[in-house]
């Protein structure tokens, strides 16, 4: 397997009134094409922080440094028009919330246009229309939906649109942020479904971030664990789940509810402030098998056991 | 299949058009219907004042001050000039030189205001300092000022007129794609390759597109005012031509003995500003109608 995106010491730090808030810290992340890397962690970790860095999508208040790699090319060394052609046709996106991804004055047709002219301006509309065409029927949206704006759609539909846009130029990466958080459970069964027999028919690799862990598990090939920044372990599914390392991850497994749950876990305390610089490790507060050099100096990546697991704790 | 292709792209004055046509018949809708068929009663009268002027305007054609009635319909001036062919013929000058400033400040402000929203940084926040400075002078004020510097001529009182109105779209247009630039689409067209121009023309400039009607209409409104203000103090004509704002300062020291030189010209200032404005405040009302409803909940609450 080759590596398609791999992130080398990627720190995003906004610039805040109240100094630099560190969304993401010194992340090395590898995901190989065609494969599935689940990003689990909880609300405010910096996942979709991570998401958008990847394509450059931060605000202007954002510093980034250490380096994105994609397919051997380093992001951050190409223009901002070699930038924006990469968007959309080698990386796409999907987003949270369908409901508002779309522009509501805009027939969805349209939407198909704009995107196949915005990489290639020559492609008459009628042409671009039957391109749309081929990949609605790939992620089984009708064609009469072609001629109608978005507020007429669900918000199932309107998700599948997004990922058609996302198709058009069979991207090698697509990052998913949270696609079916705003998504009720039926339809989030069908647009993982879906994302999933895509993947395989496009060859195409999905990061996938998200806070549920049901979906990783069944549908990741390998995990990345992120807590204050950091990814604080990264692995195999199935092996992870089974047999987690960090303490944080401990924490995050025992919290999820199944049928035989007769007493709600949750990891004690809340995360720590992202503000300004810290010292030793994020997770100390909260863990339950701290030791005193976790206070000042801060854990160190290391491999641990098969399957190029890495874990970022003193334990090991 | 080919029946959704054939049609074209739903265009921004298409759009604005149809959504006024679709609520033409609410209150909003006829109060504009009115403004409309005042102004374009006069732009007929200033297109047929040759046909419809029953005497020449720049001629001495009867008595000095001779009260309205008989062939004078409104009285003569204190020249002995017909007051109601002048005023016939001094459509015209009001009705060009608001024309052409309202579009030219529309053509340098409303660019200027999508870039410097969407932009944003360093750009964005010396446009706002430029833009506010100018907007902080009182509007005839500068146009005095700048109609002194470049001269007289109706191209340049239409020039100095739209100095005074390109902040007044700058401001709205900039303020409101500063707010559509986060809306969440937009970030998915970035997310999917849009250049930034296709980005703006598509995906920023609809969605704010609705205030542009709006800031027309009430800054056509205001330079009429602007524009009888400037001929008024004899800054903007070369002398002879009848103008509504011209003919009220050869009269208005005579008003006791003739008012009716002064009062008709002013009359038509009236009607005209009070017809562009109602096309502005019906416009507002029908397309932003957000607005609207935060006015009615304010009102009900």
């Amino acid at each position: 397997m080759t590596a398609l995106l791999e992130t080398k010491n990627l720190s995003v730090a906004f610039d805040t009134p109240g100094g630099p808030v560190h969304a993401v810290q010194d992340v090395n992340l590898r995901i190989d094409s065609g494969t599935n890397t689940g990003l689990v962690g909880e609300s405010g970790c910096g996942k979709s922080t991570l998401g958008r860095a990847i394509l450059r999508l931060l605000p202007e208040n954002a510093r980034i440094s250490g380096s994105v790699l994609f397919n051997g090319t380093d992001l951050s060394t190409l223009s901002p028009k070699a930038m924006r052609d990469l968007r959309g046709r080698n990386i796409a996106m999907i987003f949270q919330d369908p409901m508002t991804r779309l522009n509501p004055l805009m027939r969805i047709r349209d939407h198909f246009i704009e995107t196949i002219q915005a990489h290639d301006p020559r492609v008459e509309p009628e042409v671009a229309v039957e391109r749309a065409l081929k990949v609605l029927a790939d992620v089984r949206v009708p064609s009469d939906r072609m001629r109608m704006y978005p507020h007429e759609l669900s918000g199932g539909m309107r998700q599948r649109i997004m990922i058609a846009l996302c198709l058009l130029f069979k991207p090698a990466l697509l990052v998913a942020d949270e696609p079916t958080t705003a998504l009720d459970v039926i339809l989030e069964a069908q647009i993982l479904e879906l994302l999933q027999s895509i993947m395989h028919e496009y060859e195409m690799a999905v990061l996938l971030i998200t806070h549920n862990l049901g979906l990783v598990a069944e549908f990741a090939d390998r995990v990345a664990v992120m807590y204050a920044g950091r990814i604080a372990e990264e692995g195999a599914t199935v092996p992870l789940f089974r047999e987690p390392r960090h303490p944080y991850t401990v924490g995050l497994l025992r919290s999820v509810i199944d049928l035989d749950t007769t007493k709600l876990y949750s990891v004690p305390g809340s995360p720590p402030s992202l503000l300004g610089e810290s010292v030793g490790c994020p997770f100390y507060p909260r863990c339950e098998k701290r030791m005193d050099v976790c206070k000042t100096v801060f854990p160190e990546v290391r491999p641990v056991g098969e399957d190029r697991r890495m874990v970022e704790c003193h334990l090991y | 299949m080919s029946r959704w292709v054939a049609r074209g792209r739903t265009s921004v004055v298409g759009r604005l058009i149809g959504s006024f046509l679709s609520q033409s018949r609410t209150a909003a809708g006829i109060v504009v219907w009115i403004g409309i068929s005042i102004v374009l009663g006069i732009i007929i009268v200033a297109i047929f004042a040759p046909f419809l002027a029953p005497f020449d305007p720049n001629t001495k054609v009867g008595a000095v001050e001779a009260p309205p009635g008989g062939p004078f319909l409104m009285g003569t001036d204190r020249s002995g000039q017909d007051v109601f062919s002048r005023i016939l013929y001094g459509a015209r000058i009001p009705l060009s030189i608001v024309a052409v400033a309202t579009t030219l400040s529309l053509i340098i402000g409303l660019p200027l205001g999508l870039l410097s929203g969407y932009a944003g940084g360093r750009l964005d926040r010396a446009l706002v300092l430029v833009m506010d400075s100018i907007y902080a002078f009182p509007g005839l004020l500068l146009a005095i000022a700048v109609a002194a510097i470049i001269g007289r001529g109706i191209l340049n009182i239409s020039f100095a007129i739209a100095v005074v109105y390109v902040p007044t779209y700058f401001r709205v247009i900039r303020n409101h794609v500063s707010s559509v630039k986060q809306e969440p689409y937009v970030e998915a067209a970035i997310a999917l390759g849009m250049p930034s121009w296709r980005v703006i023309g598509r995906y920023v400039l609809p969605n704010v597109a609705q205030s542009i009607p709006v800031i027309f209409s009430v800054n056509a409104a205001d330079s009429v005012l602007t524009e009888a203000g400037l001929t008024f103090l004899g800054l903007g004509l070369p002398p002879g031509i009848p103008d509504w704002g011209f003919d009220i300062s050869l009269s208005w020291q005579r008003f006791e003995a003739s008012w009716w030189a002064t009062f008709y010209p002013g009359l038509f200032i009236l009607i005209l500003t009070t017809a562009l404005t109602f096309i502005g405040e019906g416009l507002n009302d029908i397309l932003n109608p957000l607005l609207r409803k935060s006015q009615k909940a304010a009102v009900e609450a």
